[in-house]
């Protein structure tokens, strides 16, 4: 993952500003920072859902956008139309075929069911969209996205709206999956925008901290210090610390 | 019941159900997107722009001498009304997806404008001409007066019509589930959202010639509403959609001649009659 001077703007607001990071692959990246600091839309540049301005963003090589059959995405719950008659064997299926599926082939099915699966979902195989509580959709997203075995997940807040176990169900797959990929040799990156700084110092093995532009970069124990964190949310004196 | 046979055997009758059946296709394909997209003013909208769209071509046949000439197939307004309504509903794409106006807000300043050119250009015309259709066909439809070459019309852009949805069907319904998540697997959902609206006013002004301007946008809206109550999935609901509003065409059709009253209302009211029970026994 490449990104070299990406600036975006809306109308007459600078949403990201000269962003630069250079990504190896089978990284894990918490991209952290407060509310309106770019976090969404730089995920969105990465799939090419945005131009930039100015600067611009690649991924295997080419231009962002490129590879959407490479990258497995769990955008934020909320886009989702939730009157929409489906069940969350057909969202996964659109993970293998990028659109819905009228009829579900055999094959189709039996790689979804295994999705569904691996995320310790199988049970819901069945069940209209419309009623699955925030951590059952997001399992149900998560198989979606890896349904298609992508060299490159991208999450977008996964974490709001489901409880403890299961954020911590969701990180212990994301893992478990790198774990399978690095033995497969093909390792796998994760990119995924939290606001837990915890989450991002426990889980990742790189920090981007963001605040339109890039206040820090790198290992969570050398960019998640006090001095950083307060920079970029703006805060004088945080009551919390992030130290260990 | 022999009525019912003596009816069925009458070729206007036939006629009538084959065009029937064909509205009922194709708004049945395209009411699932209209439904789940929340767009049911788009019916109204687009049936309201053909309006707009037939007193123009109404007007420009009358003036340019075609009337009366014995070319039957231009000597119809609907060569008029179906471009008219397709860029209508290109204005309406445009103006929703390029300024901060709401869908509705949107399709409300085209309907009036439509209607206001209709109205302005069927004035225009003299009051004696005899168009071979009149306003009232045209508010409330005319199904039982479909001639072969509306028919003939109607399947050709019908057929064109439920080969797009069909072929679109899958991009469509990624699209209407999920914009975003669509957009990021390489689906161009402005191009799909674009040929919807076209698709559907095409599909519109055809149609509401025979079954009326007014009621057009309940084809659109009632079958696939009901078949969305009784649907676990979109290709249920769209496969229902098209069987309600088949359904509803025959019975209220065959009603309408057993009671001798106006076919278009009997089967919008055949379309309610099967979804206040599907609404009444629907699940959430």
């Amino acid at each position: 993952m490449h990104a070299h001077g990406v600036t975006v703007q809306f109308g007459d607001a600078t949403v990201l500003q000269d962003v630069s990071l250079d990504l190896e692959a089978g990284c894990f990246l918490a991209i952290v920072g407060p509310n309106g600091s770019g976090k969404s839309t730089l995920v969105r540049v990465l799939l090419g859902l945005v131009q930039p301005l100015k600067g611009h963003a690649a991924l295997f090589g080419e231009d962002a956008g490129a590879f959407p059959e490479r990258i497995g995405y769990v955008p934020q719950l909320k886009t989702f139309d939730r009157t929409f008659p489906a069940t969350a064997l057909e969202l996964v299926v659109t993970g293998l075929r990028r659109s819905w599926p009228g009829r579900i082939s055999p094959a189709e099915h039996r790689a979804a069911r295994a999705a569904l699966g691996r995320v310790g979902a199988g049970d819901l195989e069945r069940r209209p969209l419309a009623r699955l509580s925030g951590g059952e959709l997001q399992r149900a997203y998560l198989a979606r996205a890896l349904v298609r075995e992508p060299d490159l997940v991208l999450l977008d807040e996964p974490a709001t709206g489901v409880d403890y176990l299961a954020e911590h169900d969701l990180y212990s797959l994301l893992e478990r999956y790198q774990e399978e990929r690095v033995t497969g040799g093909r390792p796998a990156t994760v990119v995924m925008v939290t606001h837990d700084l915890a989450v991002a110092r426990f889980h990742a093995d790189r920090v981007l901290v963001l605040n339109r532009r890039v206040m820090g970069f790198g290992p969570p124990s050398t960019v998640l210090d006090d001095d950083a964190v307060r920079a970029a949310f703006g805060h004088h004196r945080h009551d919390h610390s992030v130290a260990p | 019941m022999s009525d019912l046979v003596a009816a069925l055997s009458l070729p206007f009758f036939q006629r009538a159900i084959a065009a029937g059946l064909l509205v009922a296709l194709g708004s049945g394909l395209i009411g699932v997107f209209v439904v789940q997209r929340r767009l049911s003013f788009l019916g109204d909208g687009l049936a309201h722009a053909a309006f707009g769209g037939m007193g123009i071509g109404a007007f420009a046949i009358v003036t340019s001498g075609l009337l009366g000439s014995g070319m039957a197939l231009l000597n119809n307004p609907i060569w008029i009304a179906v471009p008219f309504s397709a860029i209508v509903a290109v204005i309406i794409y445009l103006m929703r997806s390029r300024t901060d106006l709401s869908s509705d807000t949107a399709i409300g300043v085209a309907f009036a404008v439509s209607v206001a050119l209709g109205v302005m250009f069927f004035s225009l015309i003299p009051p004696d001409t005899n168009l071979g259709l009149s306003l009232m066909d045209l508010l409330f439809g005319s199904i039982l007066g479909v001639r072969r070459i509306d028919l003939t019309v109607m399947l050709v852009v019908v057929g064109l019509a439920s080969v797009i949805m069909l072929a679109t069907w899958g991009a469509l319904a990624y699209a209407t589930f999920d914009e975003e998540l669509a957009r990021s697997d390489g689906v161009k959902t402005g191009a799909l959202e674009l040929t919807l609206y076209v698709v559907a006013a095409v599909v519109v002004s055809v149609s509401a010639v025979v079954v009326g301007v007014i009621l057009m946008a309940a084809y659109l809206v009632i079958p696939a509403a009901t078949a969305r109550l009784a649907a676990r999935t979109l290709a249920q609901m769209t496969v229902l959609s098209v069987l309600f509003g088949g359904l509803a065409t025959v019975a209220g059709l065959l009603l309408s001649f057993v009671l001798d009253v106006p076919s278009g209302a009997t089967i919008v009211l055949v379309q309610a009659a099967l979804f206040v029970p599907a609404a009444l026994f629907a699940r959430r």
